[in-house]
């Protein structure tokens, strides 16, 4: 219980979680007008089901899934569709959206429907059941859950691994439910473990979380399931997929690979405690928790909040930005995506809304590299930022690839500790797409 | 360039450390005042005055570079401060100032300059303007004068014209532990060693005083422990061994580690981040390279002196160390 692993490299950036790391988690009340985008996980959008002018009801499935990459979307509200359109996603690229009016008169009460018991299902239909919920990892990336869960033939999961680090300053959502929903969590992982049947199950909160260490230390004790909570030292980026495992089973999985072949798992904690919602009350996933932080937001919060509402209603009722705000993102901000204005939904990805003063966010002057190699000690890739930098400012995308670019997964370490303020992440993500344009062209070629 | 600036402030991470590297400069700048003093303890007016005049060289070049000469942009940053500061402190007390001048304008010229500037020069700035002064000044650079108290005058050597011989008016001279120990095989002791009460460069004669600052520096994170460490064991075990062999004719460690310029070079100079290896693998190699030339030729050279030449041979190495010793990226079989 007292040993905090971790894994090697890696920053400790300041954590402003005190900011609302204590805050209960509020319930957003309904607001007038939904939008909800087509494309809100990783993979294909979905497919919508229903028409201009269509009632619905709080739950019910309003777009499927749309391929296997890909899961189904549902009304966060009783009422009436009044249009699909293209909108403004959070990621700053208009998709097709499901416009809903919220029927004012209604008690908003879900409508459940519940699956039929779990323990009643095969493993496909477990699949399916929980890509027919909508579920997506709520970490940030929203990666379909379900997809996550089969296990190809030939591969075995011997350990699950409960992502529990937020190990982004300033996000405490999903340590809200960790604290506020132990129970859903541990039924979540029963479910889970009923279909999956590892070895071992571990819980891995970074240690600045004590109250929710204990909370599922007891549960876990009681729970008669192989399952342990691993306190894991507060670094970031603790709750990289690779890094969680690293610290946890002391592995490293093999560049290019997946977590699935050193028989891992990894799946974000208050995902799992989606997957009980769904089976036992028939709830899909049609909200969720969003910190609303930030030295500029005037109450600072952990909001329950419905998919489609938009981000300005939720600040409000943080009592809105103070004068100084300078800037708006969306997640953490050392993986964040920075928004022009706050009138975007919230999405199932959306795991924060931070808002920054023009202090906090001050440009850096820039120097050339001085080689001091804070870098390299902060790469938990063990990559050489400072060499794959210089090669990005020749364009020499080829070398960069050799230098093991790809295998960057932009946590933003090294632009962290850069003393001379050189933007190395920004230019390995245009190395990144241009090279994997690049290969993607080749493949084509070789296959004409 | 306008398009340039946005995406660097758009794009996350959008929290930073505080080291930026003007700050990185100023700690080393900071660790250099006890020193510095000291240097006005032993050897006076004099000495001070040699460092401003290599400051000022290092500075005035380094403007004449930049976009305008009277803006002070460039040395902002820190690091020709530290240049003409670290060169000032290897020269004699009573170095002609002149000659000082020009060195500054060697170290940063030659040294950093002509390479494209900060981070991007493969040798020790510094360095490079004292081999120049001891090339072409001989003479000069091997006049030692004592530690003698005298706070508020010059040395009449200090104040040469520049290019005619300067009298030697003072007279006095003294020879450095190092040059008693080659050539008369006379070892001072430690105690005088350690607290600086020798003849010497003007940083070379205060032991504890860079043990002091390494400690510093290596707890503010500006250095790391590596370089400094490698390079003090290498000498200890590689002169050891000679010392417990021939103690009569081989000096101890102690006296090794503490006599001319090797506390200077080893936890200023072979640290300096542009000049030494970017991999750790690479700063050992690089680090122990530098302990063993220097007890080579400390001890068979023809010069009582290894430093310099010590640090300067692995600079030359440093960019081959930077392509062959490399880290092995994480999920890779070594
Ligand atoms: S941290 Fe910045 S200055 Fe230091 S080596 Fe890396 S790129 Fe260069
Ligand atoms: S952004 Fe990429 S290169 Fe930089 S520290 Fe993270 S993994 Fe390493």
């Amino acid at each position: 219980m007292n040993s905090t692993l971790t894994f090697r490299h890696g920053i400790h950036p300041e954590e402003y979680k005190e900011l609302s790391e204590h805050c209960r988690v509020e319930r957003m009340p309904f607001v007038e007008e939904y939008i909800l985008p087509l494309a809100q996980h990783l993979g294909a959008p979905s497919k919508p089901l229903v028409q201009k002018g269509n009632k619905v009801k709080r739950g019910q499935k309003i777009a499927a899934a749309n391929g296997f990459v890909s899961v189904a979307l549902h009304s966060p509200v009783d009422g009436t569709v009044t249009g699909i359109s293209l909108a403004e996603n959070p990621n700053g690229q208009m998709v097709q959206s499901i416009i809903i009016k919220a029927d004012p008169f209604s008690t908003q009460q879900l409508t459940p429907s519940i699956p039929k018991s779990y323990e009643e299902m095969n493993v496909k239909e477990f699949i399916a059941s929980v890509q027919d919920a909508g579920i997506v990892g709520l970490g940030g990336a929203a990666f379909p859950a379900h997809v996550k869960f089969s296990i190809p033939e030939g591969k075995t999961c011997r350990y699950i691994m409960l992502n529990g680090c937020e190990c982004e300053p300033f996000l405490t959502s999903d340590h809200r439910t960790m604290v506020e929903y132990p129970d859903d969590v541990m039924d979540g992982i029963r479910i889970l473990q009923h279909f999956l049947k590892a070895e071992k199950i571990f819980i891995g909160i970074e240690a600045n979380k004590p109250d929710a260490i204990n909370i599922l230390h007891e549960k876990a004790k009681n729970s008669g399931l192989p399952v342990e909570v691993i306190p894991l030292k507060v670094k970031y980026p603790q709750g990289a997929e690779k890094m969680m495992i690293n610290a946890i089973i002391a592995k490293e999985v093999p560049s290019g690979k997946l977590p699935l072949d050193i028989e891992a798992l990894v799946t974000n904690i208050s995902s799992i405690a989606a997957i009980s919602q769904w089976f036992r009350k028939g709830q899909p996933l049609i909200e969720r928790i969003v910190t609303v932080t930030g030295t500029a937001v005037k109450r600072p919060a952990n909001i329950l909040v419905p998919f489609g509402t938009p981000m300005r209603d939720v600040v409000e009722l943080c009592g809105g930005i103070t004068s100084e705000a300078a800037r708006i993102l969306l997640g953490g901000p050392m993986m964040g995506m920075v928004q022009k204005s706050l009138d975007i939904p919230v999405v199932k990805g959306t795991s924060g809304i931070l808002i920054l003063t023009s202090d906090e966010v001050k440009d850096l002057s820039q120097y050339t590299c001085i080689r001091c190699g804070r870098c390299l000690e902060a790469c938990p890739m063990y990559l050489n930022p400072s060499l794959l930098g210089m090669l990005a400012k020749k364009g020499l995308w080829e070398e960069m690839e050799t230098n093991h670019i790809l295998d960057c997964f932009e946590c933003g370490c090294c632009s962290y500790v850069c003393p001379s303020g050189i933007p190395l992440v920004q230019s390995f993500r245009v190395g990144k797409s241009i090279i994997r344009e690049h290969n993607a062209r080749e493949k084509e070629k070789e296959k004409v | 360039m306008s398009e340039e600036k946005k995406l660097t402030v758009s794009t996350s991470p959008f929290l930073h450390d505080k080291a930026t590297t003007p700050w990185i400069m100023y700690q080393v700048v900071f660790s250099l005042i006890p020193i510095i003093g000291a240097a006005y303890y032993f050897f006076g007016l004099g000495a001070m005055a040699v460092l401003f005049f290599s400051v000022a060289g290092c500075f005035f070049i380094e403007q004449l570079f930049s976009k305008s000469f009277f803006s002070g942009d460039k040395i902002k940053d820190g690091s020709a401060l530290i240049t003409g500061l670290l060169l000032g402190l290897t020269l004699p007390p009573g170095f002609p100032l002149w000659m000082a001048f020009l060195g500054g304008i060697v170290a940063i010229g030659m040294g950093k300059l002509i390479w494209g500037g900060l981070g991007m020069n493969v040798f020790n700035p510094a360095l490079v303007g004292r081999a120049f002064l001891q090339a072409a000044f001989p003479t000069a650079i091997t006049t030692w004068s004592p530690p003698d108290g005298r706070y508020f005058s010059f040395r009449g050597t200090n104040i040469g014209y520049p290019f005619f011989q300067a009298d030697n008016v003072d007279g006095i001279t003294t020879a450095t532990p190092l040059s008693k120990m080659k050539f008369d095989h006379v070892f001072a002791n430690w105690q005088d060693l350690f607290f600086g009460n020798t003849g010497g460069s003007l940083g070379e004669t205060c032991g504890i005083l860079f043990l002091l600052a390494g400690i510093y520096l290596i707890a503010r994170k500006i250095i790391h422990w590596r370089i400094p460490v490698a390079i003090i064991l290498t000498v200890v075990i590689f002169s050891g061994i000679f010392w417990l062999i021939d103690p009569a004719k081989y000096p101890s460690p102690v006296f090794m580690l503490f006599s001319g310029g090797l506390m200077l070079g080893t936890i200023f100079m072979a640290t300096d981040l542009v000049t030494s290896p970017i991999t750790p693998k690479g700063a050992w190699i690089y680090a122990i390279g530098i302990g063993i030339f220097i007890v080579l030729i400390r001890l068979w050279g023809g010069l009582p002196e290894g430093v310099m030449y010590a640090i300067l041979l692995m600079n030359a190495a440093t960019p081959l160390l930077n392509i062959l010793v490399k880290v092995k990226p994480f999920g890779y079989k070594k």
